[in-house]
């Protein structure tokens, strides 16, 4: 239960500020013209939602399978380049050359090479954009280690992988994690955004384009509401995961608070 | 025999790059059994390097360093020192207990004897009660403690200390000193320590080193008897008489 603590002053954030939406709404926009009402978008969220579901589905899944897949080669990445120097040397600049891309604007171009209808051009803008702050930060933190905690290791006669083991991978941890949590909104904006230009129609991205297109807003505001959702269940998944994964490191917190 | 002689060891970084630095020119040392001696000096001095080099952490240049009458390298292998830094360097990740087990951990020390020499060792160091916590629940001056008990965790003959005491409060600081030189005697370590602190080195030594910088060199040797070490004798005329020769040494160093 102590993983969950501290989640409930974000639900009455947003108790209160989707109360106030409402209010505020039925005072000067009677019509729900420009932006619908959240009852209107829970309202269309009912109506929509064998379609909604199924495109939350589909878009869960590239954004989750996405992101496993960017965390592994990110990871990956990361423990080559601080391993080896030759890989180091190789992969930092190629990665930083990929990085410098603006990854969603090859989205028709992925749609070219795996298929138009497929989600697998959706998952590669994922994997592709996820990789990046994975690679970097974990390298980062297997990297940037106390200096006296390694000598420490090695006046013990420790091997390489023991220090890694005992020092880096620890050390890495926060770092991972803080990029985990970023990327966790950066996959769903890239799969809805690569769904625009292709992949399965009955994604939440074209449910979205679709429905603005024959304006009908409050579905493709419930539909916008599935992918925050994703986002969100996803950011408290990674949230838990972290406090699981590093019971000391919400001590260093909660001690510094105290202080 | 020596626990420690140190022939013409010189140590030169980036050797024949742009930004080389002669750090140390040929060191001559020999440290005896139980003795307890500190380097001093001021910032670039060397000592530091000096105290690397008998840990085999990094290799002399030329010149060569023997450990309990074998190569440092050897002696590192053979896990002979303990050694302690300046941050205390603990693992966040640990407990206190398992920080001062993972040297045993290294050594394939069993379960059970690990966990019984820790609770030894936080005896000695007086932090019984802190067994599971982490070290962040702890103040530094306890860290520090723990970081010594590591140290000391698996009775090695040779204590190799940077500077360990270098970021405690003056209170905080005596008192470590204190309790170092009882484990000290207790244990019948020889112990090599770094300090800048002259006070710190006279009270703790029986023998101090200056050293003088660019390029690091031993300038002079100090020998310290002050009896029975204890709290009375930083009040005692002996004491600051020693003082003001290291002040003095050093001070000449510096010109």
């Amino acid at each position: 239960m102590n993983a969950l603590k501290g989640f409930s002053a974000p639900i009455v954030t947003g108790v209160v500020l989707f109360g106030l939406w409402e209010g505020v709404l039925a005072l000067f926009n009677p019509q729900g013209f420009v932006l619908p009402a959240p009852s209107e978008i829970v309202g269309a969220l009912i109506d929509n939602w064998s379609e909604v579901y199924q495109g939350a589905r589909i878009t869960g899944y590239v954004v989750v399978s996405g992101l496993l897949a960017g965390i592994i080669f990110g990871v990956l990445a990361a423990l080559l380049v601080t391993r080896f120097r030759t890989a180091n040397e190789t992969i930092t600049p190629l990665a930083v050359a990929i990085n410098a891309i603006p990854i969603i604007a090859l989205a028709p171009i992925f749609n070219n090479w795996f298929g138009l209808t497929s989600a697998r051009s959706n998952q590669a803008i994922v994997v592709a954009l996820v990789f990046f702050p994975i690679f970097i930060n974990t390298t980062r933190g297997l990297t940037q280690v106390d200096r006296s905690q390694v000598e420490l290791m090695e006046s013990y006669a420790a091997s390489r992988s023991r220090i890694s083991r005992e020092v880096r991978i620890p050390n890495a941890m926060p770092f991972f994690f803080t990029a985990l949590k970023l990327s966790t909104s950066l996959a769903v904006i890239a799969a809805i955004v690569a769904e625009y230009f292709g992949g399965r129609q009955d994604a939440l991205g074209p449910l979205i384009t679709q429905s603005a297109g024959l304006t009908r807003y409050d579905d493709a505001w419930a539909a916008v509401l599935a992918g925050t959702t994703i986002g969100a269940v996803l950011y408290i998944v990674v949230t838990v995961l972290e406090r699981v994964a590093m019971p000391w490191h919400s001590l260093i917190r909660s001690h510094r608070e105290e202080t | 025999m020596n626990v420690i002689e140190i022939r013409g060891a010189t140590k030169v970084f980036n050797p024949g790059k742009g930004n080389q630095v002669e750090a140390l020119a040929e060191i001559d040392l020999a440290v005896r059994p139980g003795e307890f001696v500190t380097l001093i000096g001021p910032s670039g001095c060397g000592k530091s390097t000096l105290l690397r080099l008998i840990a085999a952490l990094i290799a002399p240049s030329t010149g060569s360093v023997e450990v309990n009458a074998k190569p440092a390298e050897q002696a590192r292998l053979d896990r002979d020192y303990g050694m302690a830094f300046q941050t205390a360097g603990l693992f966040d990740w640990r407990t206190v207990s398992k920080n001062i087990e993972l040297p045993l951990e290294l050594m394939g020390w069993t379960k059970g004897d690990r966990r019984r020499r820790a609770k030894e060792m936080l005896e000695l160091v007086k932090l019984g009660e802190f067994a599971t916590h982490h070290p962040s629940e702890l103040s530094g001056g306890m860290q520090q403690r723990v970081a010594i008990a590591r140290a000391l965790s698996f009775s090695p003959a040779l204590l190799l200390m940077d500077e360990p005491f270098g970021a405690l409060d003056e209170m905080t600081r005596e008192h470590m000193q204190d309790e170092l030189l009882r484990i000290w005697k207790e244990t019948e370590t020889t112990v090599v320590f770094v300090t800048h602190s002259i006070p710190e080195a006279v009270y703790l030594s029986t023998r101090v080193v200056v050293m003088s910088p660019r390029p690091g060199n031993i300038a002079s040797v100090i020998e310290v008897d002050l009896g029975q070490r204890q709290a009375s004798v930083r009040d005692d005329p002996a004491f600051h008489t020693k003082v003001t020769e290291v002040r003095v040494a050093l001070r000449k160093v510096e010109e």
